[in-house]
């Protein structure tokens, strides 16, 4: 086997590997929310499958998948099937261009098949990591869209159509908050932009250099994920679960799973583009006085802070759906249209103008 | 445009107030029972599961009167009496009930039984846990009602616990 | 490897914008085109321009044909013809003139094939300095004329639906939520 076929193989199981841990991560992440939402409102959450709950998710996956499989007669059958695995599918490919580590691992191999395998700590460096992002996830609502409309329901209709306007709309804020950033950072290469947050003894996280585009990141990915206060997709007092209505075992699942999938994915890129990735202040200054046995640490320990750091965003997430009561649409196309489209703009207007002060001053032109 | 700008500086204020109040009940702990480990907390005047009383020398207080029947909305009890005889005394007076049955299902509640007993024969204990698999087993004998029947899983709250545990209280 | 990959896009590519044109059903013709446009830009990626690919599936895939699935599903989707209906005289001379065209451009093509004009920018190039840079350096240089008459253009069309979406009656504000004052 040529050296390429092999590195391909090392990716192909990467991004299974990849997939597979994000669906276990996700059956803890929907047991965390609701243990959390629980304590919130002062209850206790599931605590009765296991210790402490903690099998509660594998018997609720369980369930899902023997309750019957049905396609309701009214519903096109093809778009019907398809629409949650498009919608999971989506929320999972983004973590395709995450870095979640920094160093590559090289296993020398060479006395064995003759040249040594990389295994990289992400499964793509593209060098457009930040547009794949953002291309993603904007395919992210067709699952949500196709789902209502097929399932021939009026509610479910409605569900999709609110769903529609929303990610249009708040794909834009969250597009040019990300702007700004790739014009600080001067780069759409996810890794370099982990990499340039290393700076000053890795205190240049984005966050404190752009808390405005952070904010608006934060607002629109919360509304992009479909998350309270902006679940409206769903809304299931007024339109009986949405898209999801005509749902039911598995599929049902499917699409619980995406968009808990989509919110982490969120989480993730929040992580990775504001919150210094993998990083931690003074962690490489440490590490660089560190005995080499532990140096080579490294790549675990960059992956459990990254573990970390997400984990805090999406109880964060949780903090905010436990608190803020859901929006009125027209509510949330105005907080769109009238103060996050025109703040992100103003952000990246001021963003490039002082980048272009300082150049001057600096006299780099 | 005035008001806009007004909201969008206090709607910030009012998301990070509704965090902190949430953060505060977050951590203050959860106030749920964990009923069938813990036991399960009524108050003095809670209205359970019926039970038929006895005198102290191990009399029935019931005599058969029916009253209860006749005041239930629901027509959930019946009486059957029978005369007591000085080789079978059941109760201290004239007759006793034969057959006295509830049927739980029907039953709301209300205590109007316990408020027509001449004898507070009826009284309406703290047992809730009425759940049966057949629905023949929700109607309770005689010989049902008459067992004590506060098991050890309830615990009768008195008034100062009330108040030191009320969780409603804003402090 | 490259040619088996380009064969099957391509396969792809021609099936999907053919079920855009002969299915009575609009959403499923939206759907098609969302497969044409993420195999237009699949070519993208092969031919190394991966940031056209990428704005190609943000924009097109991401962004356009959510809005046509939104007017399609305020609309109803039943808005399709038999094909049988399509069978008039002036289809037909339409159909052949497109036959005769096609044969234009195909004999042009084979008889006097082109390389394309090489620029300024090679592979090498775009490597070392970045798509995105070497896109935006051109269109702010050599191109900004049609950068800024494109941007006129928008501009003319969102005043446009501003103006259509105008309502002349004086509806109260819906974004307000009645306050005390009022």
């Amino acid at each position: 086997m040529s050296q390429e076929i092999v590195q391909l193989l090392v990716d192909i199981v990467k991004l299974i590997i990849i997939a597979s841990v994000i669906m276990g991560i996700f059956t803890f992440i929907l047991l965390v929310e609701r243990k959390l939402i629980g304590r919130f409102t002062r209850r206790y959450g599931p605590n009765r499958v296991g210790p402490f709950g903690l099998l509660q998710s594998i018997a609720d996956a369980v369930k899902m998948m023997l309750k019957e499989e049905m396609v309701p007669g009214h519903v096109d059958k093809v778009i019907y099937v398809m629409a949650p695995g498009m919608a999971l599918m989506t929320a999972l490919s983004v973590f395709a261009v995450i870095p979640f580590a920094r160093d590559t691992v090289v296993l020398p191999l060479e006395s064995l098949i003759g040249f040594s395998v990389y295994l990289t700590p992400w499964v793509a460096d593209i060098n457009v990591g930040v547009l794949y992002l953002l291309a993603v996830g904007s395919l992210g609502s067709y699952g949500i869209i196709l789902g209502g409309w097929s399932s021939n329901n009026k509610y479910s209709l409605l569900g999709a159509l609110r769903t529609s306007a929303q990610m249009l709309s708040y794909e834009l804020p969250l597009g040019v908050a990300v702007l700004s950033v790739v014009v600080m950072t001067g780069t759409l290469r996810v890794t370099e932009i982990v990499e340039w947050q290393t700076q000053f003894a890795g205190l240049a996280w984005i966050v404190f250099l752009q808390p405005v585009a952070f904010l608006i990141f934060f607002i629109s990915a919360l509304a992009e994920a479909g998350r309270a206060p902006f679940d409206l997709p769903e809304t299931e007092n007024e339109l009986i679960g949405g898209f999801m209505t005509e749902y039911g075992a598995l599929k049902f699942g499917l699409f619980q799973a995406a968009e808990f999938v989509h919110a982490m994915m969120f989480c993730t890129i929040t992580v990775t583009v504001f919150l210094g990735g993998w990083n931690m202040p003074f962690l490489n200054e440490i590490l660089n006085i560190m005995p080499t046995p532990i140096q080579a640490l490294a790549p675990v320990l960059h992956l459990g802070i990254f573990i970390g750091k997400s984990l805090a965003v999406y109880c964060s997430l949780i903090w905010i759906r436990a608190s803020v009561p859901r929006m009125r649409f027209d509510q949330l196309m105005a907080f769109c249209w009238k103060w996050l489209l025109p703040i992100a703009l103003l952000n990246l207007f001021a963003t490039v103008m002082g980048l272009a002060i300082t150049a001057e001053l600096l006299g780099l032109w | 445009m005035l008001n806009e700008v007004k909201e969008a500086i206090t709607a910030p204020l009012e998301v990070a107030k509704a965090m902190g109040i949430t953060l505060k009940q977050f951590l203050r702990g959860p106030v749920t029972n964990q009923f069938p480990d813990e036991p399960a907390q009524v108050y003095p005047r809670f209205r359970g599961r019926h039970a038929l009383k006895r005198y102290e020398n191990g009399l029935e207080r019931c005599i058969g009167c029916a009253l209860c029947a006749a005041a239930c909305p629901t027509e959930c009890i019946y009486v059957e009496a029978a005369e007591n005889t000085d080789e079978d005394r059941r109760s201290p007076g004239e007759r006793y009930a034969k057959i006295y049955d509830i049927n739980m299902l029907r039953c709301i509640f209300c205590g109007y039984c316990a408020e027509a007993c001449p004898t507070e024969a009826v009284v309406l204990e703290h047992d809730f846990t009425l759940a049966e698999y057949d629905r023949w087993d929700a109607v309770y004998s005689k010989e049902q009602l008459l067992e004590p029947n506060n098991p050890e899983y309830l615990v009768v709250r008195d008034d100062e616990v009330f108040v030191k545990a009320d969780t409603w209280s804003s402090k | 490897m490259e040619l088996t990959i380009f064969i099957i896009v391509a396969v792809l590519s021609v099936v999907s914008a053919l079920g855009v044109i002969f299915n009575k059903n609009v959403v499923y013709s939206a759907l098609f085109l969302l497969v044409n446009f993420l195999t237009i830009a699949v070519f993208y990626l092969m031919l190394n321009a991966q940031f056209l690919g990428m704005v190609q599936i943000l924009v097109y895939a991401g962004a356009i044909v959510v809005l046509i699935l939104f007017v399609v599903m305020l609309l109803g989707e039943q808005l399709g013809e038999d094909i049988s209906s399509w069978v008039t005289p002036a289809n037909g001379v339409i159909i052949v003139l497109a036959l005769i065209l096609l044969t234009i451009i195909g004999t042009a093509v084979t008889d006097y094939p082109t390389t394309g004009a090489k620029g300024d920018f090679t592979p090498e190039l775009i490597q070392e300095y970045g798509q995105a840079e070497m896109i935006g350096v051109t269109l702010f240089t050599d191109y900004l004329l049609s950068v800024q008459l494109a941007g006129v253009l928008l501009l003319v069309g969102i005043v446009g639906v501003i103006w259509l979406a105008r309502n002349d009656e004086q509806l109260p504000a819906t974004g307000d939520v009645p306050t005390k004052e009022a």
